[in-house]
């Protein structure tokens, strides 16, 4: 991080931290409409819809979820390290 | 008895491998004890993240309590990974910026406040106690079972292993051979699991082939008068599915086992990548484990279940001796009949009792499968088991000799001494948690539940609110941990049967597993409103919470 003390700087950074909450309360946002609305409380109705052969809810609540949740880890993983780049304050080559 | 001998070399083996390794990466600096001088790359980082994470709860009990509960049994599925969600996005790059060893280091320098760490420090032994006691019991059952032994010697070998390589190793040699454990358990869990998957619908991807085998479960579950099997919330009730999955992945995002974890890498972003990785090899194992689930319930089912009892297979037979299955012709025609309600309630019709922990291992033998299948499925479980046995006695170890004995005991303790500590509260750590594995307070499914609610409703506002929220204090933090820890635990021992008074009704109906969740918001309330009530940090603190923003500097 060159010259921290500038104001310019402090500005570009506190852009990269509003980014970065903007990022992690959207994908928090599909971990809860995956993990809670979905598998669990519109099990019911999902279920009557069929998947791979059997219920989807059940599939959502048992498997479709977790491969959500992995997406979304590598989403995250991917996404910071491109902004991190892109306001310099990366810490690898 | 080919079972036996092909199970001796199975366990032999891996354990030739894992101490192996253990002495090959023997370490004597501090620092690599700890964190095996965060040089580990981010893919083995992984594997040995999941194989600390997936415990004998993963791999030997959870698919058999998902076969008997069925749709309900997602909150473990849901839970033990949507938890990693949290744990990447909100704890781990941070937690690794800040570059503390230790989760209550964390919280004493974030905290500036000595109290703040030995709280954080208290409440991180207690749950890696509670936690690996359930594993060396995990360990003890299965060694007791193939080795002959009783249950108390079968533990008092698992202690033994697990002493001589995390004492010998420190984490270097934990976290190389966790990765081999986690190859073991994976290749252990797949196997049967593709077999089966193969042979009853012709699929060879469990996942793929375990939605249409639910669906046939479901018609043959109603013949029999069970709730449909993929029908949600027909063993806990909807408030409680929501409430217990919450608890069980806050508390996933503080344990601090696995939290450690993420300070083994070499950069932020590393760590960021230890989670893509980690949960990838969890998730291998999590998305089997239903498949597993109903394909174990549906052959159990399909082979016994209605067929005269003098032509009962096999397995049933030797499982028998164990009295981990159970029959009793209450109606003495000679068939084994199923149908809801315990074996021994004279108004049920059930003549069949099963305890579900058999189901993963009984599995391959179920399908008749051949012996040395069985054999490292049993040589997988030990590798769950001792892997977070493992990763948890260096939490308590670096609590023990980091957190208090260095800071408050002697300052001026050299290297050399606080390892020599560390190692020896890793020995007595050993020697606790095995006691309470061989006499364990309560079912141990059930602590191990508990610690993570206990573990969400302590640790998780303090960490994340000491990252996102530069203006909490000390007195807040201290408040909020100490308000979340008792309201939980004050709760569990009210009204847990078998482990507390048991008293009852409970609360809204709430159980005392997901009581972690109302205990976490508690923690969260108190501790934002107590540091707006309370002078604010000082600021250095400030920098330094904003500073941890940053990757680089």
């Amino acid at each position: 991080m060159e010259e921290p003390g500038t104001s310019a700087r402090r500005a570009d950074l506190q852009r990269y931290w509003e980014r970065t909450l903007r990022l992690t309360v959207g994908l928090l946002l599909v971990w809860f409409i995956v993990g809670y609305v979905l598998a669990i409380m519109m099990a019911p109705t999902l279920n009557s819809i069929r998947f791979l052969g059997g219920p989807l809810g059940f599939w959502v609540a048992q498997n479709g979820a977790i491969y959500v949740f992995w997406l979304l880890i590598l989403i995250y993983a991917r996404a910071m390290n491109r902004l991190d780049r892109e306001f310099d304050v990366h810490d690898e080559g | 008895m080919d079972v036996q001998i092909d199970i001796a070399a199975a366990i032999g083996l891996t354990f030739l491998l894992y101490i192996g390794i253990a002495i090959w990466s023997r370490v004597s600096s501090t620092r690599g004890f700890y964190v095996a001088g965060q040089g580990v790359p981010p893919v083995l980082n992984g594997m040995a993240t999941a194989a600390d994470w997936m415990s004998a709860a993963s791999f030997i009990s959870m698919a058999g309590l998902i076969s008997f509960l069925g749709f309900d049994g997602a909150i473990y599925l849901l839970g033990w990974t949507g938890g990693y969600v949290l744990l990447a996005l909100l704890l781990a790059p941070f937690l690794r910026k800040f570059g503390k060893f230790t989760v209550p280091a964390f919280i004493g320098a974030r905290y500036y406040s000595g109290t703040a760490r030995v709280v954080a420090a208290f409440c991180a032994v207690i749950v890696s106690l509670t936690y690996v006691a359930g594993q060396m019991r995990g360990a003890g059952i299965v060694f007791s079972r193939f080795l002959e032994i009783p249950i108390g010697w079968g533990v008092i070998v698992g202690m033994a292993v697990v002493a001589f390589y995390a004492i010998l190793g420190g984490m270097k040699g934990i976290t190389y051979t966790q990765v081999a454990q986690y190859v073991v358990l994976i290749t252990a869990f797949l196997i049967p699991a593709v077999g089966i998957g193969v042979s009853l619908t012709g699929i060879p991807i469990p996942q793929i082939a375990f939605p249409e085998v639910a669906a046939r479960l479901d018609g043959v579950m109603a013949d029999l008068g069970f709730a449909s099997y993929t029908s949600p919330f027909t063993n806990i009730s909807g408030l409680n599915v929501f409430l217990i999955a919450m608890a069980l992945m806050c508390g996933t995002a503080g344990l601090p086992h696995v939290i450690i974890r993420f300070y083994t890498t070499r950069t932020v972003s590393g760590a960021r990548w230890t989670g893509v990785y980690a949960l990838l090899f969890i998730g291998l194992l999590y998305t089997t484990a239903p498949a597993v689930a109903a394909f174990a319930r549906f052959n159990l089912v399909d082979t016994v279940v209605g067929r005269p009892y003098a032509e009962r297979p096999e397995w049933f037979r030797s499982w028998e001796e164990t009295a981990l299955i159970q029959f009793s012709d209450k109606d003495d025609d000679g068939i084994i009949d199923y149908a809801p309600g315990d074996l021994n309630d004279p108004a049920s019709a059930n003549e069949l009792g099963i305890d579900p922990d058999i189901m993963v291992l009984a599995n391959p033998e179920i399908a008749g499968m051949p012996s040395w299948v069985m054999a490292i499925v049993v040589a997988g479980g030990l590798a769950a088991a001792l892997s977070t046995a493992s990763g948890l006695l260096l939490v308590i170890a670096s609590s023990f000799s980091h957190d208090i004995y260095k800071e408050f005991i002697r300052k001026q303790a050299t290297e050399r001494e606080e390892l020599l500590v560390a190692r020896g509260s890793m020995l007595l750590a050993v020697l606790v948690a095995g006691l309470l594995g061989i006499y364990p307070p309560a079912f141990v499914a059930e602590v191990v539940a508990f610690a993570f609610g206990l573990a969400a409703a302590s640790f998780f506002p303090a960490i994340v609110l000491g990252i996102f929220d530069p203006r909490t204090t000390k007195e807040g933090a201290i408040s909020g941990m100490s308000a979340g820890l008792l309201f939980t635990g004050a709760y569990i021992v009210t009204v847990a049967p078998g482990f507390g008074i048991g008293l009852e009704p409970w609360l809204l109906g709430i159980s005392p597993q997901g009581i972690g969740t109302v205990g976490m918001l508690i923690g969260f309330a108190v501790t934002w409103s107590v540091s707006r009530m309370t002078a604010p940090p000082p600021e250095g603190i400030r920098e330094l919470v904003e500073n941890l923003r940053y990757p680089r500097g």
